[in-house]
């Protein structure tokens, strides 16, 4: 199957990621290849096969309700590119 | 003899009784790493003054008879990937440049608990993703046994410090066989535990049902130490499992008796370097000579793992890494300069009267996300979020990821068959020694390869240890790989050091110039 720029573009968007007119061409060639490999999966048959999500199947894993100290707000926001000491800061969304 | 030259275990029984210090142990390896990390790039940033001041507070409670933990004095090497309060945790990228770690990881916790000394953190492949420490935002790492070479990846700064003698033990992270790759190309013993084993709670996640934490030492016994320290239940991760972790280091002088080792026809096939071929069925005739049963066995879906892997690793990759938005933490775009170019973009649009170009037009939070995850991400870690976004995009759900993982429990269940049948399967880790830097890098495909002998332990979610067993004709060790049902840490550990009794290939040191 070949992949076409404008899917890949597609893709980008989906991503969250913005490729360059050049990086979309490699992109392109790359990813064709790499999907053309993982495509020889196909010729298993696997109709009964369950799925395998995760290497240790447990189930249910719980711990015990207790309220207990988190990270410190202050220390999240250290972090942050942009804050005001209580909230992150984005650029604005709503009235655009 | 050299301080440098013990191993951690000799390290431990001469401090413990007094003959060295922490002190002088911290000093020495602090000097080797001025003196050889310039030519190895192994280290983003080392600790002398913390280190100093860790290994002054052992001396102090080991002289006033005070308890100290298991690791007490060790210099241990840190993956820039697991987080450490109020330190700076890139993960070998820009996204994380200046990201201090809120909290400490248990693995980390653990170390300090085991009063080892912290001495640095070393290089990795962006986010864990590749195969020869090249992808770093930083530097490249070299291979101590050729500078020419990388080390493997993607804990190939963990591997090479611990190869040239700049750290005793070093911890790294597995989820394709970036624990045992880079410790088959620099010729040491790295150990991938069974999934579950160590604790990942801290540890920045790349394909959370793979990536698994373990030791990077210079031998089997050394590799026991470690895992000993940070082995063992989590409340805090949800996928820890409730296994006991046996005293591995005390065990791990008894040989196994009454052994079946494995050897995987599909193994020895075309595209195997007829030296690494060589060592390895030499290394298998050592195992027999020891008194071990060989048993050949099959895996027949082993030549799907990297298919496999590839589907699966990337489309957990582009979930986790979705929390690079460039708003929480991390880096984010110059947000004038991006107001900017969407009212540039959208005046365009509008002039040219294409009223769907200007319906389609990001908004601004998605201009933002997109912008700091473009500018930060380098191109390998984009390429597998641009994998696993298709594999994982309407329609195609079904034939990649849904496929990949029953192909995964094909793939596990060929294990459990071979493990009805033998204790351990013995193979390769590579098809060939280390490669040049810059040998690969444009090509991705044949990269991915580069995981062929080892991402099927992370898909079937085992353990398996890889340690030196011999050298290539231009002097570049070879390693030798042994797996392990799950949670048989000590079968392999025992194993592996059965061997290192018989030989000495993990003795030899690169000669730096």
């Amino acid at each position: 199957m070949s992949l076409t720029r404008e899917q890949v573009e597609k893709v980008s968007l989906l991503g969250r990621l913005r490729l360059t007119d050049a990086e979309l061409d490699t992109m392109t060639v790359q990813l064709a290849a790499i999907v053309g490999y993982v495509e020889q999966l196909a010729e298993l048959e696997t109709s009964n096969v369950a799925p395998m999500a995760h290497a240790v199947e447990l189930h249910n894993v719980f711990r015990p309700d207790e309220v207990r100290a988190s990270v410190e707000r202050a220390d999240m926001l250290a972090n942050a590119p942009a804050a005001d000491g209580e909230f992150y800061l984005v650029p604005a969304v709503l009235g655009e | 003899m050299s301080l440098l030259e013990l191993s951690a275990k000799q390290l431990l029984a001469e401090l413990s009784v007094g003959r060295i210090t922490a002190v002088e142990v911290a000093e020495a390896y602090l000097a080797a790493i001025v003196q050889r990390d310039k030519q190895v790039g192994a280290f983003l940033r080392v600790d002398a003054e913390g280190a100093l001041a860790k290994a002054r507070d052992i001396d102090d409670r080991r002289r006033a008879k005070q308890p100290v933990g298991r690791l007490a004095g060790l210099p241990v090497a840190v993956k820039d990937i697991l987080c450490s309060r109020g330190e700076v945790t890139t993960c070998g990228s820009r996204m994380l440049e200046r990201f201090k770690a809120p909290y400490d990881s248990t693995v980390v916790a653990r170390l300090k608990d085991a009063d080892a000394v912290l001495i640095g953190r070393t290089n990795m492949d962006e986010f864990a993703m590749g195969g020869s420490t090249e992808n770093s935002a930083f530097q490249a790492t070299r291979n101590p046994w050729d500078l020419a070479c990388t080390p493997g990846g993607s804990s190939g700064g963990s591997a090479a410090c611990v190869a040239a003698g700049m750290a005793p033990l070093a911890i790294g992270t597995d989820t394709g066989g970036s624990i045992r790759q880079p410790a088959g190309l620099c010729g040491v013993t790295g150990m991938k535990p069974t999934y579950g084993h160590v604790s990942r709670y801290g540890l920045v996640a790349f394909a959370s049902s793979l990536d698994q934490v373990g030791p990077l030492a210079r031998n089997a016994e050394d590799a026991a130490v470690l895992l000993e320290a940070i082995a063992g239940h989590d409340p805090l991760d949800s996928t820890s499992v409730q296994a006991p972790v046996p005293p591995y280091s005390e065990w791990v002088g008894q040989p196994l008796t009454g052994l079946t080792l494995g050897v995987v026809r599909e193994h020895f096939g075309p595209g195997l370097d007829a030296e690494v071929e060589a060592a390895v069925r030499e290394a298998v005739r050592v195992y027999e000579s020891l008194g071990v049963k060989i048993k050949e066995v099959s895996l027949p879906h082993s030549k799907y793992c990297v298919a496999t892997y590839y589907i699966i690793a990337p489309c957990e990759a582009s979930s986790n890494l979705a929390r690079y938005d460039g708003a929480h933490y991390g880096y984010r775009t110059d947000a004038p300069a991006m107001q900017a170019e969407l009212a540039d973009e959208r005046r365009r649009l509008e002039t040219a009267g294409d009223q769907r170009g200007v319906g389609e037009l990001d908004t601004a939070l998605v201009r933002m996300y997109r912008r700091s995850r473009s500018e930060s991400f380098g191109a390998e870690v984009k390429r597998r979020i641009m994998l696993g976004t298709y594999a994982l995009s309407a329609g195609y759900y079904d034939a990649y990821y849904l496929k990949a993982l029953k192909v995964r429990r094909l793939i596990r269940q060929d294990f459990d068959r071979a493990f009805e049948e033998v204790d351990l399967i013995a193979g390769p880790v590579t098809a060939a020694p280390a490669f040049k830097i810059g040998e690969k890098v444009d090509d991705p495909l044949a990269m991915y390869l580069v995981d062929l002998y080892t991402v099927s332990a992370n898909l079937a979610g085992i353990g398996g240890i890889v340690f030196p067993c011999g050298a290539s004709a231009g002097g570049l060790p070879i390693g030798l790989q042994l797996q392990a049902p799950p949670f048989e840490e000590d079968r392999l550990l025992r194993a592996a050091h059965m061997f290192q009794t018989a030989t000495d290939w993990h003795t030899r040191r690169p000669s730096l110039p």
